[in-house]
């Protein structure tokens, strides 16, 4: 027997050895992770509520079947409220994210060791606390009704719409400015010809993108007081008026699908 | 005077971004009638929120200095349990959304298929997770459970979504060399389409785990568990500096997953 007929009958594989066992043994930390994430969560898990789930789910179906269509009259308002906080708290957020994304854009900003490290700072903090704790905090502040949510809505958008807005400014063809400014044009000049239309595109999507997302999270910012639809759910939900719980449920659905439509469309034509 | 003289008089102008002029003014003048209307019917109480401004400055005064100390148990207890929802929704999030977001892609499914799983994609998307955690905590009881599964659903949505648009996008022809040489179907899924999405998802994958964890400081909100809760605790007993003190720490987590999950999808891709 010679080695050139044994090496035939190796199979091919995917990967060597090496690579093989970097990734099994990648799968067991994940999977050890993952089991132990999952035991601490059912020790504090009742479970005879889990198991008793199916027949729950089943008798709150039951109630919210049919939707009590005529209810539909009294939702208007609370719709047109809910677009109302989504539309002006995006615009908000636009007006006060563009000087920011300015300020954090490491080829337009204005000092990269002072002015940047603060306009990441705003860019993360508003990310990271969600619409519904600012709505918190603000109907507390300004009182309950649309303008909280609209604020909300507006500093919770102005961390997305930077970040995108000043990744797409650091990306553009620096040539362009550089053409600008040979023609002896000023900072504010080079800015409007040599910068904003290359971003402008961009700005325009991110923003509608960010609209489309912020229809879904107003339909919630009633339920702390923020104005909107949500302030019916609540109210619903808390009556157990299931019926109209599964109307509001479907006409959020419509209007989530309506305003991803639009927002679609819109991106599809700029791009 | 020449002739030649009044070409050199017209001023540049910036093209519009909106070429078709009817289009422009339209969009314009629909926008204007859009904000009137919209204006018209927000009642703002000036009164309320002028009296409401002083109260502002005391509110965030009360924040300051955040108190770690204090209620530091329920805040470390709090953090865990966020972070085990997270790793757990995650995990089982985007294993279902594997199936979903397959069956959603419209150029490996067949059409009921499809419509079944662009709806799931779809019911899933429409709702924020905050309405889907009411609903599961009613099912499941308060606690960590209804938060990881609220998690876990919302991911379906999210990524099966962003997979099966990736799996349109893919390239047909290393599809097709793959069913040429007489693979199976699950043969040619993992050989065939896998690995021409796999970059990508394991980017989105990271992604999500950190939208998730952010999302799981408000599911705690409506009793779904994690820091949430605590958040929602240290609110309503009127303790503003633990509340900033979570505040912070929630910031200072998300910032560290944001960049080291950028750097883990550089690393991998």
């Amino acid at each position: 027997m010679t080695d050139a007929l044994a090496l035939p009958k190796k199979a091919w594989q995917r990967r060597d050895r090496k690579a093989q066992f970097t990734v099994w043994l990648g799968w067991l930390i994940g999977t050890a992770i993952f089991v132990y994430c999952f035991q601490k969560i059912s020790e504090n898990t009742i479970w005879a509520f889990v198991w008793d789930a199916p027949t729950q789910a089943a008798d709150l179906g039951g109630r919210m079947v049919p939707p009590a269509w005529s209810y539909i009259n009294q939702l208007w308002r609370p719709i047109w409220d809910t677009l109302n906080i989504a539309t002006m708290g995006t615009l908000i957020s636009i007006v006060l994210a563009v000087p920011i994304a300015y300020c954090a854009a490491r080829n337009t900003t204005p000092s990269v060791t002072f002015i940047r490290p603060i306009a990441l700072f705003i860019i993360v903090a508003s990310r990271s606390i969600n619409s519904l704790i600012w709505a918190l905090m603000l109907v507390t502040i300004v009182g309950p009704g649309v303008f909280a949510g609209i604020i909300a809505i507006g500093l919770r958008s102005i961390g997305f719409v930077a970040k995108l807005l000043y990744e797409a400014i650091e990306e553009i063809d620096e040539s362009q400015v550089e053409a600008i400014r040979s023609t002896g044009a000023s900072a504010a000049q080079t800015t409007a010809y040599g910068i904003v239309p290359q971003v402008m595109p961009a700005f325009a999507g991110i923003s509608v993108f960010r609209w489309d997302i912020n229809i879904r999270e107003s339909t919630v910012l009633g339920l702390v007081g923020a104005g909107g639809i949500g302030l019916e759910l609540n109210a619903a939900i808390t009556q157990l008026y299931w019926t109209q719980v599964s109307l509001m449920l479907l006409v959020i659905i419509a209007t989530v699908i309506l305003s991803e439509w639009v927002s679609a469309k819109v991106r599809h034509a700029i791009i | 005077m020449s002739i030649a003289l009044p070409t050199e008089r017209r001023r540049w102008k910036k093209p519009p971004v909106i070429k078709r002029a009817w289009l422009r003014w339209t969009l314009i003048l629909g926008f204007a009638i859009y904000l009137a209307l919209a204006f018209g019917t927000i009642s703002v109480n000036w009164a309320r929120v002028w009296e409401g401004l002083p109260r502002g400055m005391q509110f965030v005064t009360a924040f300051l200095p955040p108190d770690f100390t204090s209620r530091w148990d329920e805040i470390a207890q709090g953090i865990a349990e966020s972070l085990w929802m997270t790793v757990v929704a995650t995990a089982v999030g985007i294993a279902l959304s594997i199936p979903v977001g397959i069956g959603a892609a419209r150029n490996i499914a067949p059409l009921p298929v499809y419509y079944f799983c662009r709806s799931i994609l779809a019911v899933s998307r429409s709702f924020q997770e905050v309405i889907l955690a009411i609903f599961f905590v009613k099912l499941f009881g308060f606690g960590p459970f209804a938060g990881f599964v609220t998690l876990a659903f919302a991911t379906i949505g999210f990524y099966g979504k962003l997979l099966a648009e990736d799996i349109e996008d893919m390239d047909a022809s290393q599809a097709e060399a793959v069913r040429a040489t007489g693979s199976s179907w699950l043969q040619w899924i993992n050989y065939g389409v896998q690995p021409q999405v796999m970059p990508r998802m394991i980017g989105l994958g990271l992604y999500r785990l950190d939208i998730n964890f952010r999302e799981s400081a408000v599911v705690g909100i409506v009793g779904g568990g994690g820091i949430g809760a605590t958040l929602n605790t240290a609110f309503d007993r009127y303790e503003f500096d633990s509340a900033a003190a979570i505040i912070l720490i929630i910031i200072a987590i998300v910032m560290f997953t944001e960049y080291s999950s950028g750097y883990l999808r550089r690393w991998v891709q």
